[in-house]
């Protein structure tokens, strides 16, 4: 493991953060790196923050796991599973380079890579969290398949920390592609999903596939025959890697725009319908980015008429930054935080003012 | 332990007048099958673990959800447990019945509602095979990844219950990562979506956590599966090695070069003769260990990982390498190994599988952990191990009409399974706790962690109603046994294939 690396067990100071905040009632507002602190409604509340419970905990490579504390820097870990030559699959976005593992895994986001490898919480195997009962606990493991009581490790995945507090996780973490191409084609957005039916059935190895500006941008991965037929088949120009780090990190000039950023996550068979605004694909059809001065409602509209739904990425356009769900969906939610933080100490009102 | 439900442990059940709650159901849902007579009943009295049998109090084979929802207000207004039953191929004794329940047959509802090849899913109910979807999605060219051996039979609302498994997980994953939707109904009757046809949905992964949930959270009424376009080719090698731990390093180079194959498996010296006995797949009976590994997907990367595969093998010290020639000769392959548990059914009475996941690093150390166990009880140990994703089956062969033998089993099985958590694993992979394993659950997870399950629980079923007794030990439970203790449990379903 890499000397430079700074590990610190810090976690009697959290656990011990969270349990005065029980005994005072104390609502905490969770933080990493606060790179995704624009996503839901602002906490109020006492700052706890996980960037000094730091470092690797364990990594073997031949294992395909590895183990950080929640305050690990994203990119300390991207460059240790580098170095092995492996990565964490789903590629999160960092949106800044402060973003922490714990941080990664509360949010949930995935990258480019989602629908083709699986999304952040497909990759959760365990964690450590602190409890509304102000206890440090350890659920699932460091081993591929454990199906031993509930899988609270996925179900702390896209939580944004209102069930808990995130201490540690262990990630699956897979080889890197042995070969990678990048295209760009100009193609209708239409043409461009037809293309892109076709070759799924054909099982290319496609690994990113998003239409911006009138071009279909697409990445293969895999070995280097295959990807180098599909390179054939598909034709098109180069295209610099960097684009997909741009898309992840919502770099390319598509995002520079005033009018709100909203995510609609959608069948990936979904008809192109008109948006009211300037979209771009992502997910080979599955997520599309959206810049819209259209209100909450109509957005959501159109994302629930396609089965989908919509998430607001710009903080005070819309007081339900994430769609609204069902009322009866709603009750378990609610009866979930009650019985797993009941003092609600954990970060209050950041998804939903419910809870 | 005795397996059935013990109030003075589990927790109380309330004493029902069954001839009441049969007249109030013929009552409110006319059209509802009921089973109460006692012969009608004795077909449900267990599920694939068969060892353990009891009669439940009244079987329903509900055929629409209206009638589930139906049927569980009214048992949540009665307080009435009840037991959720797919095809009843588990192995863990998850749907086995309660003396003062009802058992919620699933089986009716059986229809493939749509297959979507261009979203590439497919849209059933939870009676449906696992075999079935892939069948059905196979003139699209796709299939349904998830391959739990008794996929001929198990139903996929059972394989999300149990987040089943299969020979092929580490490279395409568990059901959790291969369904998009499901539709639940909870006690309180209340029908919910989880998940969604898009990949992900608002709010908590409710989807995640009801998969591998084991009946306990609600009844899974619908299920949006996945599909995957078919790997153009697939290939396997059959390795020999004159020790274990050579073929324990093998799988760890393999990995680390950065092949991640579609199959990968090890049998050890016992499995390999039961095998080689009963299939004549042409294995090497006087190899210490054998692997198979798998390659699937494009042609040319088959071909690329194949040689890069045999290389890796040669200098682990394999001592023959063998590329099946053909299709015929890869199912033989497979056959030996798919047939591993039958084939030790034929070389002793008895025998009973354990489901224990280590990290990889740890198995020469928990197969010599093993080896010496087996010597120090008595009992031979039969090793077939998913090496891939660390998931070992060790079969215990044992005589029950011996005396003695099965309690001895018993005994090895409970250490076998203390070895597997001390190396940092589990007590359970794919099999699920059910009722077989609930007292090594407290092994597992210390008074803290099952009180966070039962609040899992209480967020769902605050009565307790859903399948009571089964994968969350009371902490009364673990009072009374701390340490391990295994119960014995025979192989039912000997004409499906064990992995």
């Amino acid at each position: 493991m890499r000397r430079d690396l700074i590990s610190i067990d810090d976690s009697a100071r959290l656990v011990d953060q969270v349990q005065c905040a029980i005994a005072r009632r104390q609502p905490l507002r969770i933080r990493g790196g606060d790179s995704k602190a624009f996503l839901g409604t602002q906490v109020q509340g006492e700052e706890i923050d996980t960037r000094s419970h730091r470092g690797i905990v364990s990594y073997d490579p031949s294992e395909l796991v590895i183990t950080a504390r929640a305050g690990t820097p994203l990119a300390e870990m991207n460059a240790i599973l580098d170095e092995a030559g492996q990565m964490l699959p789903c590629e999160p976005p960092t949106f800044g380079e402060a973003a922490t593992i714990g941080g990664v895994v509360a949010a949930g986001l995935s990258g480019p890579r989602r629908p083709w490898a699986g999304s952040v919480r497909d990759f959760v195997l365990g964690c450590r969290i602190v409890t509304g009962e102000g206890r440090h606990l350890r659920f699932g493991g460091q081993v591929m398949k454990n199906v031993a009581g509930y899988d609270v490790s996925r179900l702390m995945s896209g939580s944004f920390g209102c069930l808990g507090l995130i201490t540690e996780v262990s990630m699956k973490v897979l080889p890197k592609p042995r070969e990678t191409r990048c295209l760009s084609l100009a193609l209708e957005a239409s043409e461009a999903m037809r293309e892109l039916s076709s070759w799924r059935k054909a099982a290319l190895p496609v690994s990113g596939a998003c239409h911006v500006d009138g071009r279909l941008h697409v990445r293969l991965e895999g070995g280097a025959g295959s990807v180098r037929a599909a390179a054939d088949r598909i034709g098109g120009e180069h295209l610099d890697d960097d684009f997909w780090t741009s898309l992840r990190e919502h770099r390319l000039a598509f995002f520079e725009d005033d009018r709100p950023l909203w995510r609609l996550s959608l069948p990936n068979a979904t008809p192109l319908a008109a948006l009211p605004g300037d979209a771009i694909i992502d997910w080979g059809g599955a997520q599309r980015w959206l810049k819209s001065e259209a209100s909450a409602d109509v957005i959501r509209g159109i994302a629930s008429a396609a089965a989908g739904h919509a998430t607001c990425f710009v903080p005070g356009v819309t007081p339900e930054p994430f769609q609204p769900i069902p009322a009866a969906l709603m009750r378990f939610h609610t009866q979930l935080k009650q019985r797993l933080d009941p003092h609600r100490v954990f970060n209050p009102g950041r998804m939903y003012a419910d809870y | 332990m005795s397996y059935a439900y013990d109030e003075k442990l589990d927790g109380p059940l309330r004493d029902h007048d069954k001839a009441r709650i049969v007249r109030d159901l013929r009552a409110l849902l006319p059209d509802l099958q009921l089973l109460h007579a006692q012969e009608d009943l004795r077909p449900f009295e267990c599920d694939g673990l068969s060892a353990y049998r009891i009669t439940p109090m009244l079987v329903a084979l509900p055929d629409t959800i209206d009638e589930v929802q139906a049927l569980l207000k009214y048992a949540n207004a009665h307080d009435i447990p009840v037991v959720a039953r797919g095809a009843g191929t588990g192995l863990s004794g998850g749907a086995l019945p309660l003396e003062k329940g009802i058992l919620l047959v699933m089986a009716r509802f059986s229809r493939i509602l749509e297959v979507d090849a261009e979203a590439g899913i497919a849209r059933v109910q939870p009676g449906v095979r696992n075999l079935a979807i892939s069948q059905a999605a196979a003139p699209h060219g796709l299939y349904y990844a998830p391959d739990p051996s008794s996929q001929i039979a198990c139903s996929i609302g059972g394989n999300v219950a149990e987040n089943a498994g299969g020979v092929h997980c580490l490279k395409y994953g568990l059901t959790v990562h291969n369904i998009l939707r499901v539709e639940i109904v909870t006690i309180d009757g209340e029908r919910l979506t989880l998940g969604s046809e898009a990949l992900d949905a608002p709010g908590f992964d409710l989807l995640a956590l009801i998969t591998g949930s084991e009946g306990m959270l609600g009844v899974v009424v619908e299920v949006t599966v996945k599909l995957l376009t078919k790997p153009q080719s697939a290939k396997v090698l059959l390795a020999s090695f004159d020790d274990i731990e050579k073929a324990g390093n093998a799988v760890a180079q393999i990995i680390a070069a950065g092949v991640i194959p579609g199959g990968l498996e090890m049998m050890d010296n016992l499995a390999i003769r039961a095998a080689e006995d009963f299939i004549h797949a042409g294995y090497p009976v006087d190899a210490e260990a054998l692997l198979l590994c798998e390659v699937d997907g494009a042609e040319s990367d088959v071909e690329e990982d194949c040689a890069r595969v045999e290389a890796l093998l040669r200098t682990a010290g394999a001592t023959d390498i063998r590329l099946a020639a053909n299709e015929a000769e890869r199912q033989r392959f497979w056959a030996g190994r798919k047939n591993a548990f039958p084939a030790v059914g034929r070389i002793s009475p008895d025998y009973y599988c354990m489901d224990g996941t280590i990290p990889r690093r740890e198995l020469s150390r928990v197969l010599r952990g093993i080896a010496d166990l087996s010597a120090q009880y008595g009992l031979r140990v039969a090793n077939v191990f998913h090496a891939g994703d660390g998931n070992m089956h060790p079969l215990i062969l044992f005589d029950a009409n011996a005396a003695g033998e099965m309690d001895r089993a018993e005994a090895i099985g409970a250490r076998i399974l203390e070895l597997c958590v001390e190396a940092g694993g589990s007590i359970t992979g794919e099999h699920g706790v059910g009722r077989e394993k609930i007292n090594q659950m407290c092994a597992q997870f210390n008074s803290d962690e099952l009180t966070f399950f039962h609040a899992v629980k209480a967020a769902f079923d605050p009565s307790g109603l859903l399948n009571p007794g089964k994968n969350v030990p009371t902490l009364h439970r673990c009072a009374e046994f701390g340490s391990m203790h295994v119960h014995h449990g025979a192989l039912p379903h000997p004409e499906l294939e064990r992995f």
